[in-house]
């Protein structure tokens, strides 16, 4: 991986803290007060994790779940964000404000992290669909000067 | 916590992030400029966990939660490390968008542990 990519892992790699401390934080604190979401709040954390980490690794398989954790990603915003909208009672939520004591990295199509979570995985499809892996073990970069089955 | 102080770092977080994208979009590898930037982040951090420590036996009492608090700061506290390290590894024009990414991320948990200091629960 070069260039941008690299970028694109740092930025999921500080979401990805961030999620994970503040869902720590709120399921130790006052895990009682709302469930549902800061149950989402970690799961969002993990696969922010494992993305990362998918990101990062070479060969197929890493990037067949860096597709599959993106993706999720991508419907758990739109669809976290639109329920913390309209429905927040359905998530236990007691009120929309995305910086309130409830908010998870979601609420509200990710506000509270300046919309960074519904913009990183549009970026992070697109950025896939540009770099599919050449051959088991490339790291995925095209620009690599790397032949299919080549050997030294 | 102290009010101004925060605002300073805030203020130079964002400067010294905006200075380290700058330098990286126009293909500058990671140098005495943007690596003292953040080492500069980093000291002024360094010194708001002196404020930190300290505030609450002079009477300086967080209105927020100490402990979410405190898992902002170690968190801003170990990122220009973190950026450091790779931008000493990692030497191309990336790795200076990377330390932007850095400060500007440290600016918003500084804005954020200001709001638990001083709004949160007032």
């Amino acid at each position: 991986m070069s260039g941008v990519g690299r970028v694109l892992v740092f930025v999921y790699g500080v979401l990805a803290l961030a999620a994970t401390g503040r869902s720590v934080f709120q399921i130790i604190d006052r895990f009682h007060e709302a469930p549902v979401a800061f149950t989402l709040s970690a799961l969002a954390a993990v696969v922010y994790i494992v993305a990362t980490v998918a990101l990062i690794a070479p060969g197929r398989v890493w990037y067949r779940v860096a597709w599959v954790t993106i993706s999720f990603e991508l419907v758990g915003v739109l669809v976290i964000g639109s329920l913390s909208l309209f429905a927040p009672a359905a998530l236990g939520l007691h009120d929309i404000d995305p910086f309130g004591r409830d908010a998870t990295v979601w609420s509200v199509y990710g506000m509270g992290y300046l919309f960074i979570p519904l913009a990183l995985p549009i970026l992070g499809l697109l950025w896939l669909r540009g770099h599919r892996p050449v051959d088991a073990g490339d790291d995925g970069n095209r620009d690599a000067p790397t032949t299919s089955g080549a050997a030294s | 916590m102290i009010e101004w102080f925060t605002t300073v770092q805030v203020v130079v977080a964002c400067a010294a992030g905006i200075l380290c994208l700058v330098l990286g979009l126009a293909g500058r590898v990671p140098g005495d400029l943007s690596m003292g930037a953040v080492a500069l982040v980093e000291l002024l951090l360094l010194a708001q966990l002196v404020v930190a420590i300290v505030a609450p036996a002079v009477g300086n009492q967080p209105s927020g939660s100490l402990a979410e608090f405190y898992i902002y700061l170690i968190s801003a506290l170990i990122l220009p490390l973190a950026g450091g390290f790779w931008a000493l590894i990692e030497r191309n024009r990336w790795s200076t968008v990377i330390l932007g990414g850095v400060c500007l991320a440290i600016a918003v948990m500084v804005y954020r542990m200001g709001q638990i200091w001083f709004v949160q629960g007032a």
